[in-house]
């Protein structure tokens, strides 16, 4: 059945038929859950249960549990928040972006990518959500509802209203987008369910597709004008989050520059994700033959160059801060690298600017081992880029004698700890009930993959 | 889609063979109910003489829908109902009011399309779909040719699905 390129690699291997697609992308949600799985769920749903409580006495005691402090009013609730932000972006940069580009090893990797998207993104919303103090009254200070202020209405000059409609339409769009591709393969799940719960639970989930001819070349339609639509979205949503610091006038936030810096360190940061998953995801249910080193070795060019963006960025901001004259500004950037939390921010340039070079060597870029160990390390140094930026512009303001510094309370790591065991609940729960691989897509590239068109 | 009662069921095993079959079954002059397959065969539209589309269009309606209505509300409510100086600039001033009005135009355009598609396909979970053949979102090309609609005898019909390649020809009804 698979046609095979004397010159191009095939992107999927093992010589495979349709009907071996469905069967190693239905196993797993066919078969009874692995030890494996179990282990990592348990693990999962303990880490959500004891962040849990840290949410509890947030919200019963109010914020005032986190280590904020009057200087520090911005610490680790908006770099996670962003964080969570930027991880979410490399889903919607891989199903929309790469669609246009008909760049066809997405089909692999892009239902995980925006099943981590929608995760990642309820986990960011969580933050300014629990920032906000009274939860329950955030409906009425975030829309434009009809209320007894004196019909006051929310303020949509202020950057921090455009995140709340970038954000949730981000997250309704990407969930629609995900849910529209998950259908056809709904829909082969339910026509091989042997029991009747499985075949109602999918059969409803497939809401009646049977692939008609009609509904597919809708349904082409349909997923191509998303990703055209998803695609200046995905730009705009951290764009806004970067207009949270840029609009203001803080020293080491009041930068043009901050958009594309921004987008360009999502990508980098989702992109790391995207394979710290997809690396233990393939090993667990075995499918190595649809993630292929030729896969995981296009993301590690995706992240050099990003990687490198971001690196750029990161020293343009520092010459232009020298380049300014201005003082203040000059502060804040040699306070940032040489103050007190100097070891942040040679995190931060470890992590972001120097590890991803290795993947130049194309031994490092196509070992999985060392894959895995850099991708975390790029998270890691991610988070802190976010921490530089919120923590190091605040800590040291306008007027000495109201200098200070930020230690973050057992609570802090308590909520940060909740948003993990959610992500990793939810990716399992995802990863087991769900096909984790476009079957539909995946079989439309069998044939035409690496043939001459 | 109207449905009939009794069809003939032609499975095919390759997309391009199917595509060969659909080009003769239509010059002997048969109408085809419709095709079903596991994935999205390119230029099939062509083959079977379906339009385009019009869903893009649905979408555009939306988007323009909501980009006005989110201008119209956002000037109304900080520009008339409730002004307030903020910043020392004017009352409507358009710049910061673009970021929502695009966000809005995005959400109206996705959430639209979709369930316009939604309906125009029939697609719901309490949907009770007619299956010809459950091999089709598996790894078969299944055409159902409806019997009631054409008026060529159906041993006619099955010898041109067989002649043109299908693995399989059988009959289904539907109570």
């Amino acid at each position: 059945m698979q046609v095979s390129s004397p010159i191009r690699e095939p992107l999927i291997h093992g010589g495979k038929t349709l009907h071996d697609v469905s069967e190693d992308i239905c196993r797993q949600v066919e078969a009874k859950p692995s030890t494996a799985w179990k282990i990592g769920f348990v693990i999962s749903l303990a880490a959500l249960s004891i962040g849990a409580i840290s949410v509890w006495v947030l919200l019963w005691d109010g914020i005032g549990v986190w280590g904020l402090n009057k200087t520090v009013g911005w610490a680790w609730d908006i770099t996670n928040f962003v964080w969570w932000v930027g991880i979410g972006h490399a889903g919607t940069l891989i199903s929309a972006v790469l669609l246009l580009f008909r760049q066809k090893w997405r089909m692999s990797i892009n239902r995980a990518a925006e099943a981590m998207t929608i995760f990642a993104v309820i986990c960011a919303l969580m933050f300014p959500a629990f920032h906000m103090g009274r939860l329950w009254l955030g409906f009425y200070w975030a829309l434009p509802l009809p209320n007894t202020f004196g019909s006051l209405w929310v303020n949509f000059n202020s950057p921090l209203l455009w995140d709340v409609f970038a954000i949730s339409t981000y997250f309704t769009v990407s969930l629609v987008f995900w849910y529209v591709g998950l259908i056809p393969d709904f829909a082969t799940i339910r026509d091989r369910a042997k029991n009747k719960i499985s075949k109602a639970v999918y059969g409803g989930l497939a809401m009646g597709w049977i692939g008609g001819a009609k509904d597919w070349s809708r349904y082409e339609s349909v997923s191509l004008i998303l990703a055209g639509l998803a695609t200046p979205l995905v730009l705009s949503v951290h764009t806004i989050v970067s207009m949270d610091f840029a609009t203001s006038i803080i020293p080491g936030w009041h930068t043009t520059i901050f958009p594309p810096y921004f987008v360009a360190g999502a990508i980098f940061s989702g992109f790391a994700m995207v394979l710290t998953l997809m690396l233990v995801t393939r090993k667990l249910f075995k499918l190595e033959d649809y993630i292929t080193i030729g896969h995981i070795e296009l993301m590690n060019i995706v992240i050099i160059v990003t990687g490198s963006i971001v690196g750029i960025a990161y020293i343009t901001e520092f010459f232009i801060a020298w380049y300014s004259g201005v003082p203040g500004e000059q502060y804040a950037f040699i306070n940032r690298a040489t103050g007190p939390y100097w070891w942040a921010y040679a995190t931060m340039m470890t992590a972001n600017v120097i590890s991803p070079q290795l993947f130049w060597v194309k031994k490092i870029r196509t070992s999985i081992v060392s894959t895995f160990i850099i991708s975390i390390i790029v998270n890691i140094g991610m988070w802190f880029e976010r921490f530089v930026i919120v923590v190091t512009s605040i800590h040291r303001d306008f007027l000495p004698s109201s200098w200070a510094m930020f230690y973050p309370t057992i609570h802090d790591v308590g909520v940060y700890l909740f948003s993990f065991g959610f992500f990793f609940t939810c990716y399992l729960l995802f990863s087991k009930y769900f096909p984790v691989i476009n079957i539909a897509e995946i079989k439309g590239i069998l044939k035409s993959d690496g043939e001459k068109k | 889609m109207t449905f009939g009662k009794n069809y003939l069921v032609g499975v095919f095993d390759d997309p391009d063979v199917i595509l060969e079959s659909i080009k003769s079954v239509r010059e002997n002059g048969i109408k085809i109910h419709e095709i079903f397959s596991p994935h999205a065969i390119h230029g099939i539209d062509d083959y079977l003489g379906y339009k385009q589309s019009r869903l893009p269009i649905a979408s555009f309606l939306f988007g323009i829908t909501g980009a006005s209505l989110a201008l119209f509300t956002i000037i109304w409510m900080l520009g008339f109902d409730w002004p307030m100086i903020i910043g020392g600039k004017d009352f409507v001033s358009l710049p910061p009011f673009i970021p929502v009005t695009f966000e809005f135009t995005v959400l109206l355009a996705a959430h639209g399309m979709v369930l316009t598609f939604f309906i125009v396909s029939d697609l719901k979970p309490w949907a009770k779909p007619k299956v010809f053949d459950e091999r089709c979102t598996d790894d078969k090309y299944i055409m159902a040719i409806d019997l009631g609609e054409n008026k060529i005898a159906k041993d006619e019909i099955n010898k041109v699905l067989s002649d043109t390649g299908a693995s399989e020809v059988n009959e289904k009804n539907f109570k």
